[in-house]
């Protein structure tokens, strides 16, 4: 991609950006750990820390807190993709947690909130101080405002009004016991950037990603496929659609959107003319409220 | 703002094959730079309004964003463009705004990172956050007040930060009927304030930011105005040649050892290029050893690359067996960095508690962390006249100040305003572990 004239493209820039922030993490924290739940920003993300440490395998463990409420795809996937990189995966369980009783199901079905608490958990069990996230800036106005390295106290909490300045590349990842580190490898990313780069770096996504034909309720003004999760309701009709997912969250709320684009390309053109975010367009649980995103991050959320 | 759910609404997809869609693409994947900027000024300057209108005339605001704006600016003549830059509840609450905010957009020429700094209290060590990585930053002046105290400081800030490109952007010019007498007034002040900064690059734009005027489109309300609008500037400034290529300088981040059958001999030298041109067969030094040797390979994301150049994050593999660790600089022989204990920098100081003489510190310079003492806080600086005050013998929150430390360890370091990545460090408060201090090396007394 370079030029004789020394200049690095968008995608490069970021790239490296992301590779230095990563390289930073695992010289000065002792345990990082990568979360991973294969959708494409962690997707991504799991891509950066191979090129960072290549041909040395990948050196901290990759945990997937896992709702409970999985695509079938993402899971294979993710499986498919630990496998190949020969890292550890550790598997932080809702389900699980339900069961001991250390969380209660929420009575919207909603596993969004009660996944922090597992997670919270997992850190402390195995000791990790550095937590690598994939979300970017441009998602939401709470993450516009977050350090790439954000610090976290023993709660796993965020303030957002007590933020370490956050100067050049010069990261600070100092913490006492118990304290820990956000790392947002992918915090100048762009929905679009990311795409083009599983474009020009042929990065296997799950199919999910792609539009085929679904069986589809439409709900709220979103349009949800019907899955082990989602049955028609009363009142509701199941069309068959071309439908994609732009975000791959939890299978009980994640919305597909109409689509055509069934390669990675026609993905990017579909991006390049959309007018609406992603997290609107797809997200039942980020309407709730204006400001969702800033009270699950101060309860210690990604 | 309110909260309020969107109106319900599937839109139609969107057909991929069009020409349109095609269109929208190839101008998606063309071939871009990045363009870093920072903003300052105050609230009342416009310029939330000038970021709200950057994004939506560059069609980075979708239209899930844009109803909710419309629907909170409901009543007013105009939809409130200030308001997509609107922050957190906790800011609305308080009616302030929270430090640094990125926003992201771009045109088939660039994309852009903007890093908005708000003007109120912590502006110093808000605006020094953003600008520390901005190619230009863009201070904004209200034409019916002209140059203030602030936008001063605001223009000194980037200077001391040393970002190459300055914009004054006269806003407001619709409340001073497009007078071009105003507009050169504050222009030609500018223009000898920022001769005494070193500034080696300025432009004064004469905008509305409210009707869009010069900012994204030349606008014919101003005809007697021959320069670009804001957004083509930012388009065409040109930054290639802002960075250091002559100084190799390369900070060994992390050392890899795969210690695996396929991999047994593999010892590589991770790191992020600071400066310089690495080539495969150059004859490097590794410091603080000061021994010589080779670059038998460089290794990029994509394999073996021939050279390397900042910023790119690569692996450097030596032909000799040396002992290299991380905090180590490989340079050139005949151009090294200074190897020095003794630290002369301008420090931004970011905390309550006083920066004092005999204060210990943690310094991070490059990948090198040592610790430090003050040996002598030698002034403060008055931002808004430039005045120097050695009799002030402490630096308060938000000072800047020239500070001498002596470091534990040798720093391998340059002048700042000769390398902006090996003439910076931070400090950071070994107790609370915060980030205390922003530092950019000078000449030493």
């Amino acid at each position: 991609m370079t030029t004789p004239d020394y200049r690095l493209t968008q995608l490069e820039t970021l790239e490296a950006e992301s590779i230095h922030m990563i390289r930073e993490v695992v010289a000065e924290l002792e345990r990082p750990v990568l979360l991973f739940s294969g959708g494409k920003d962690s997707i991504v993300m799991l891509e950066l820390a191979r090129k960072a440490f290549a041909p040395a395998r990948i050196p901290f463990p990759v945990m997937h807190v896992d709702t409970g409420l999985n695509f079938p795809e993402v899971l294979e996937f993710r499986d498919k993709r630990v496998a190949e990189l020969g890292v550890q995966l550790v598997v932080a369980s809702v389900p699980d947690a339900i069961a001991a009783g250390t969380v209660k199901e929420e009575p919207n079905g909603s596993r969004n909130r009660i996944q922090t608490p597992v997670l919270l958990d997992a850190v402390e069990e195995h000791g990790f101080t550095a937590l690598f996230g994939g979300a970017r800036r441009d998602e939401d106005k709470a993450r516009a405002k977050e350090r790439a390295f954000s610090f976290r106290d023993e709660f796993g909490q965020w303030d957002p009004k007590s933020q370490r300045p956050e100067l050049w590349d010069l990261y600070n990842g100092r913490i006492h016991l118990g304290e820990s580190i956000r790392v947002f490898p992918l915090s100048n990313w762009t929905e679009l950037d990311i795409w083009q780069y599983i474009a020009h770096e042929q990065i296997a996504i799950p199919p999910l990603y792609l539009a085929q034909e679904r069986e589809v309720v439409e709900r709220q003004g979103m349009l949800y496929a019907v899955n082990e999760f989602i049955r028609a309701r009363e009142g509701e009709q199941v069309r068959r659609e071309s439908v994609r997912y732009r975000t791959v969250g939890d299978a009980n709320l994640t919305a597909a959107v109409p689509s055509t684009a069934t390669t990675v390309d026609e993905v990017i053109a579909e991006i390049a003319v959309t007018r609406m975010t992603e997290r609107g367009a797809t997200r039942g649980d980020d309407k709730v409220s204006d400001a969702a995103m800033e009270d699950r991050k101060k309860e210690g959320y990604f | 703002m309110a909260d309020s759910t969107p109106q319900p609404r599937i839109d139609q997809p969107v057909d991929v094959h069009s020409a349109a869609a095609e269109q929208a693409r190839e101008i998606a994947v063309a071939r871009k730079d990045i363009l870093r900027i920072a903003t300052a000024g105050s609230v009342d300057d416009g310029k939330s309004t000038l970021i709200g209108r950057l994004l939506y005339d560059s069609k980075a605001v979708f239209e899930d964003q844009y109803e909710a704006v419309e629907r909170a600016s409901a009543g007013g003549d105009y939809v409130n463009l200030a308001l997509l830059t609107d922050g957190l509840r906790a800011e609305r609450e308080q009616g302030i705004t929270i430090d640094v905010a990125y926003r992201y957009f771009a045109t088939p020429r660039r994309t852009f990172i903007l890093a908005d700094t708000p003007g109120h209290v912590q502006y110093t060590r808000n605006m020094v956050t953003g600008a520390s990585t901005a190619d230009l930053a863009i201070v904004l002046v209200d034409a019916r007040k002209g140059m203030l105290e602030q936008s001063r400081r605001h223009a000194f800030l980037a200077s001391l930060l040393r970002v190459p490109h300055l914009v004054v952007a006269v806003n407001k010019m619709d409340l001073v009927d497009w007078s071009e007498q105003t507009f050169e007034a504050i222009r030609d002040e500018f223009t000898a304030f920022a001769a005494k900064l070193d500034v080696p690059d300025l432009t004064v734009v004469p905008i509305s930011a409210l009707n869009g005027d010069n900012v994204v489109r030349r606008s014919e309300r101003t005809p007697w105005y021959e320069g670009p609008s804001l957004l083509h500037h930012l388009e065409h400034v040109h930054v290639a040649s802002d960075r250091n290529l002559v100084d190799v300088r390369f900070p060994v981040q992390y050392v890899i050892r795969p210690q695996s059958d396929a991999h047994h001999d593999f010892r590589g030298y991770a790191g992020t290029v600071a400066s310089g041109v690495l080539r495969t067969g150059d004859e490097v030094q590794v410091l603080p050893s000061g021994l010589t040797t080779t670059i038998a390979g460089i290794d990029g994301p994509r394999g073996p690359v021939d050279e390397a150049f900042a910023p790119m994050a690569v692996t450097v593999r030596l032909a000799d067996d040396l002992d290299v660790s991380r905090g180590d600089l490989i340079c050139r022989p005949s151009n090294a960095p200074h190897v020095t204990q003794e630290l002369d920098a301008l420090v931004c100081w970011m905390t309550d508690e006083p920066l004092r003489p005999r204060q210990r510190l943690a310094v991070k310079h490059t990948t090198r962390s040592v610790r430090a003492v003050v040996k002598d806080v030698q002034y403060r600086l008055d931002v808004n006249t430039l005045h120097r005050e050695p009799e002030a013998g402490e630096l308060g929150l938000n000072d800047i100040g020239r500070v001498r430390l002596r470091a534990t360890q040798p720093l391998f370091v340059d002048e700042y305003s000769r390398n902006r990545v090996t003439g910076r460090f931070i400090l950071v408060d070994e107790a609370t572990n915060a980030t205390v201090g922003a530092g950019m090396l000078v000449p030493g007394s």
